[in-house]
């Protein structure tokens, strides 16, 4: 690979770790059974669910089922019918996102 | 018109009876066939227009069943009348009806009673391609550990090969979120987004998934799938969309089962 590109084997290698990183952590739901869910028409909705109640989570440090720690938690989602998430509002208004939010993450 | 010797089993002959027999069906402003008689050699036109409605309503029957969605969307009437003229303007050219359908979207943008509907044509492309993963060939996707094992050294010419079901359907509109609201039953709620969406259509298992793409997923899958190597694909992506997330994509890819190996590089 030449050296003026931007992404460089670190910046790869790192990239490659964090996303193996995020299979090691098999929570109760399967890959598969999320992909069965939404391919039922169910969608992940993030920032929707309460604590301890999300269906799966991405991101470093709370990684899968049950394990969000505040309401509506942004890097939570939980699966819910195709189409409704982003009219899905929460208190606060606050609402469901198809991608994951920044917002009520906890430090 | 040819005249038609019944005795003769000759190839050639048979698929020009088939030819000539077939030819105005799709077009209800031709007469039917001179060969083509009732008893007592009476003129069969009625009989031929059994022929000519059950063709043409097979053909929407097809695209009804692949693009459920789309009439979910314009209602029964307006698709078979939008389908009827795509039908005539456009018959298959494979027997297999599942096949049936590929010049439809295209069709669907150019039609003139869909302009209000500029994103329904994106809608048809992600049904499409959600058909062809279905009929795909099967195969088991790339598992994680396969990208774990490669040296970091070498991950940058990494290519790998595509699944034989993944498409990717980009979009100016909300399209997934259209179709994902309408390819299920029960009542549809008010779609607020109004972002550009990608659609990656994946098949791992034996269910198809219709994802969304994250900010540049979609030059960076598009490129690995043209047999780009990581780094380049990457890059590509990054200069397409800053916010382009590298492992948070590798991830998604390899949840949805794009890949089923690693070809090359190194």
């Amino acid at each position: 690979m030449s050296t003026k590109s931007t992404v460089s084997a670190t910046i790869l290698a790192g990239a490659v770790a964090t996303a193996l990183a995020s299979f090691a952590s098999a929570g109760p739901m399967t890959e598969a059974e999320a992909a069965a869910a939404m391919d039922a028409g169910k969608e992940k909705c993030y920032g929707v669910s309460l604590a301890g109640m999300n269906d799966c989570a991405a991101g470093p440090g709370t990684t899968c089922q049950g394990t969000s720690t505040v309401d509506f938690q942004g890097n939570a989602w939980a699966l819910v019918q195709g189409g409704t998430c982003a009219s899905i509002k929460v208190p606060g208004d606050r609402a469901g996102s198809l991608e994951p939010l920044t917002r009520d993450v906890p430090s | 018109m040819q005249p038609v010797d019944f005795q003769d089993h000759r190839h050639d002959v048979r698929i020009g009876y088939a030819a000539d027999f077939a030819g105005p069906l799709l077009d209800p402003e031709r007469p039917p066939p001179a060969f083509i008689a009732g008893p007592n050699g009476k003129a069969a036109k009625k009989r031929y227009a059994v022929y000519r409605n059950n063709v043409t309503v097979s053909l929407i029957n097809a695209l009804a069943a692949t693009f459920p969605a789309t009439l979910r969307i314009t209602g029964v009437d307006f698709f078979r009348a939008m389908a009827r003229f795509h039908v005539r303007a456009t018959p298959p050219t494979s027997p297999l009806l599942f096949e049936y359908g590929y010049d439809f979207p295209d069709f669907i943008e150019r039609y003139e009673y869909a302009g209000s509907m500029p994103w329904l044509a994106d809608v048809a492309r992600i049904e499409r391609a959600w058909l062809d993963a279905y009929h795909a060939a099967d195969a088991a996707p790339l598992p994680p550990q396969a990208l774990a094992s490669i040296p970091p050294a070498h991950l940058a010419d990494t290519i790998l090969t595509p699944h034989p079901a993944t498409r990717i359907v980009r979009s100016r509109y909300p399209a997934v979120t259209i179709f994902a609201a309408n390819r299920v039953g029960g009542p549809v709620t008010p779609i607020e987004a109004s972002e550009p969406e990608d659609a990656l259509v994946t098949r791992p298992g034996m269910e198809v998934v219709v994802r969304r793409l994250p900010p540049g997923g979609a030059v960076f899958l598009t490129r690995l799938l043209a047999g780009e190597p990581l780094a380049a694909a990457a890059e590509a992506a990054l200069t397409d969309d800053s916010e382009f997330d590298l492992s948070a994509n590798i991830a998604g890819m390899i949840e949805a089962g794009v890949f089923n190996d690693i070809r090359g590089g190194g």
